[in-house]
């Protein structure tokens, strides 16, 4: 039988923001109008959220293209060239298969495990799943290896815990293993909170079963009888596609009582956070899912002993759990291979900012930040200069362009300040204020201490405080050491990592950039210009063309000007909204 | 309005609603966030007698729902607008350009800076953390659909859509 031509539309959250589900429309309505017979259907995030929406074409005698930046109008000319006339539209190209385009780079410098059937299969449906060697991985460890086999061998292929800690995955699987309870508990993390990392949201909407089926094997590796899924309530697709993912593999006797006929049980169930950052902790999330205030308590006991109704609990996250099917099928020594000495493997980087292709960007472990960042990435938009890259969320810290040519791993952003963390990377060009990327960060920890340890509560407070002040203007010249001496005083007092790390975007960004902080304090100046209590509004006449866009948005008239002359501003009634800034096309506001 | 002979009032049919829930979770150790996020997305918000009831059915007390109710916040004790606006403050749409949104769609409804409720009920306006589509800042969420890749002036047409559809609804 002829195979059936076929478009793909990508509709994780990110492609449905983009407007995926009018392109999708679209395409239904065009293909019913021409009468064509091709197959319409959708699949997760590749990755190349960059160029949302991303729709790809798989035509006979063609090869696979997948076109970017599509919008609904755009359709008619797309299905007339490539599925009516067999002609690849050269515009909206993104990729072909097999073919260099301009951002072909963008997937060709990534090595992909965890991503690899993103934006591939279709999510939803769990044959589509199977077809690609799905639950192959299950089936091995379930007929012919002991519990014991499937730990040594998560052990010795190097796996580490991708939530942001780094423990191996083997050992922590072994303690629970070994610990004594009635009942055992798997839990998949899937809480995650860190702002900018969106990878684990990509893999559970684009490759559910991938997680599924990990859990499930690490499941009967530590003889779990119950198992969680700790989602984000602010990730709907997420669940919904779990949802349909968890009712498919019980379906299929990947799930349930005696797996395959292996006399092994296993039944999962979803529980939804309710908004809490400090829930991605572990005993903080057992508390959440026991139904009391999501707060960290005291370890030992760990949770491997004492965890979920003080029964032995094990949690890994979405990442680690989606490496396991791929080491179990392809064996240990295949992914020790990837990666360096102590980190091996892959990672996958969420990469956003001011970056030119941000997205998801999944690369050998011991790559350098450079070849992510300038390689997968393409360097920074517009041209501007790089600045810095926020690593490892609010408890990592920003790098600056020396240290571009630091590898990737768990032991080398350590040392330069930052942290693996979950894998957000923000990009940041010259027009960012250190101090108040700085500031964002302790807003967001302050805001999520759980309250339970007074130098987090208390502490955090105190440094953003203190960071509000040198942004306005009225810093002290003692307000760098009292910075310092207050991010001991949280790391040392502080019961889990929240507080243990909220300090690091503070540290890192007075190692590596205290010309900045100096410059606020002392000469009362935002090098950025972004600090609006440090700069004012001009206009250069020599750039201005009066075309007047400026003085019809301002909302206070602070613009005046006749037509087609320059324009200029009254510093008395401007309110340093920056409206006229980011309207101005011919570049002629500036900041001082 | 509810409440003729022979008709269920507004507050029966809540009170039904509830105790399905209740019912659904009576049997799932520790389900009280379930069973508060189920009430809260029938409800719209959480009203001090609804914490009350879901007490007493759960062998709680008032301070200890009360206590997990404010520790999340996903939870809220007032009523909402018609349509929640959800404005993202995660890392790429803070450097993005995440507060000249809040004040494009605050100043648009009228609201301060910080978000609340419209008068007319239509709007609630708050700010999140991370929605977790960051390729697109600056974003919102307007009842859970993404709104991506903003300016102030798209945010501000993004709202008026909603405006119309209102009217639309009205004249239609």
């Amino acid at each position: 039988m002829k195979k059936k031509d076929k478009v793909v539309v990508g509709l994780a959250t990110c492609g449905i923001a983009a407007g995926g589900v009018e392109v999708m429309d679209e395409i239904a309505r065009e293909l019913k109008k021409r009468r064509l017979d091709v197959e319409l259907d959708e699949t997760g995030c590749i990755g190349c959220c960059f160029a949302e929406v991303l729709v790809d074409f798989e035509k006979e005698g063609m090869p696979r293209v997948t076109y970017g930046d599509v919008r609904p109008e755009d359709v008619p000319a797309l299905v007339e060239s490539h599925l009516v006339n067999g002609k690849i539209l050269k515009e909206k190209v993104l990729l072909i298969e097999g073919r260099k385009t301009t951002e072909a780079d963008f997937l060709k410098k990534q090595t992909r495990i965890v991503l690899g059937n993103c934006g591939i299969l279709d999510p939803e449906d769990i044959e589509d799943y199977m077809g690609i060697g799905g639950y192959e991985g299950l089936r091995k460890a379930l007929s012919g290896m002991t519990p014991e086999q499937v730990r040594k061998e998560v052990l010795d292929s190097g796996l580490r815990g991708r939530g942001g800690a780094g423990f191996p995955t083997g050992a922590k699987w072994n303690f629970c293993a070994r610990a004594e309870g009635e009942d055992k508990y798997i839990v998949c993390n899937a809480d995650e909170g860190d702002p900018g990392a969106f990878m684990d949201r990509s893999v559970l909407e684009g490759d559910p079963h991938a997680v599924l089926e990990g859990m499930i094997i690490a499941g009967y590796a530590i003889g779990a009888t119950h198992g969680y899924i700790y989602c984000r309530a602010e990730y709907p697709l997420a669940v919904k596609r779990l949802k349909m993912a968890i009712r498919d593999a019980t379906g299929k006797g990947f799930l349930g009582s005696d797996i395959l006929g292996s006399g092994y049980s296993l039944d999962i169930i979803i529980k939804e956070g309710a908004g809490a950052f400090v829930c991605g902790e572990e005993t903080a999330l057992i508390a959440s899912i026991e139904g009391v205030r999501g707060m960290p308590r005291p370890r030992p006991p760990f949770p491997a002993n004492k965890g979920i109704w003080g029964m032995p609990t094990n949690i890994n996250n979405v990442e680690t759990l989606a490496n396991v099917p791929w080491i179990i099928r392809e064996g240990a020594g295949k992914f020790a291979r990837l990666g360096t000495k102590g980190s091996k493997g892959t990672k996958v980087f969420c990469l956003t900012g001011k970056v030119r292709r941000g997205g998801l960007a999944e690369v050998a472990m011991g790559t350098t930040l450079r070849e992510v960042i300038f390689g997968v990435g393409g360097g920074i938009k517009n041209d501007r200069p790089f600045k810095a890259v926020q690593i490892g969320g609010p408890s990592g810290g920003c790098l600056p362009a020396e240290l571009l040519d630091t590898p990737v791993d768990y032991d080398s952003l350590p040392a330069a300040g930052a942290i693996m963390g979950s894998g957000g990377m923000v990009i940041v060009d010259d027009t960012t204020c250190m101090v108040d990327l700085a500031k964002y960060f302790l807003t967001f920890t302050q805001m999520e201490s759980c309250g339970k340890c007074t130098p987090c509560r208390i502490g955090t407070k105190r440094m953003l405080e203190i960071l509000t002040r040198i942004c306005e203007g009225k810093g002290e010249p003692e307000d760098i050491e009292r910075l310092e001496k207050l991010a001991v005083d949280i790391k040392d007092g502080s019961l889990c990592a929240l507080g243990g790390t909220a300090p690091n975007p503070v540290l890192t960004t007075l190692r590596y950039f205290k010309d900045e902080y100096e410059a606020h304090i002392f000469d009362k100046r935002c090098p950025a210009g972004l600090c609006s209590e440090l700069v004012t509004f001009h206009i250069d006449p020599e750039k201005c063309n009066g075309c007047t866009v400026c003085a019809r948005n301002c909302p206070t008239g602070a613009i005046t000007g006749e037509k087609k002359e320059p324009h200029g501003i009254d510093q008395e009634k401007c309110i340093k909204c920056r409206e006229c800034l980011r309207r101005c096309r011919f570049d002629a506001v500036y900041t001082v | 309005m509810a409440g003729k002979a022979g008709k269920v009032t507004d507050e029966e049919k809540q009170r039904i609603a509830l105790d399905r829930v209740l019912k659904k979770y009576s049997k799932q150790k520790g389900a009280l966030i379930p069973v508060l996020q189920e009430a809260q997305e029938g409800l719209g918000y959480l009203s001090e007698e609804t914490l009350g009831y879901i007490a007493r059915n759960t062998g709680r007390t008032l301070a200890q729902v009360y206590g997990v109710v404010t520790f999340y916040t996903q939870f809220r004790l007032e009523p909402i607008g018609r349509h929640l606006v959800r404005i993202c403050h995660g890392t790429a749409c803070h450097v993005g350009g995440a507060e000249d949104i809040d004040a494009a769609v605050c100043g648009h409804l009228d609201l301060d800076q910080e978000g609340g409720t419209t008068p007319d009920m239509e709007f609630t306006v708050e700010k999140v953390v991370c929605v977790g589509a960051c390729s697109l800042a600056p974003i919102i969420l307007v009842d859970n659909v993404a709104h991506g890749r903003l300016d102030s002036e798209k945010a501000r047409k993004v709202i008026r859509e909603y405006q119309k559809r209102k009217q639309g609804a009205r004249g239609s």
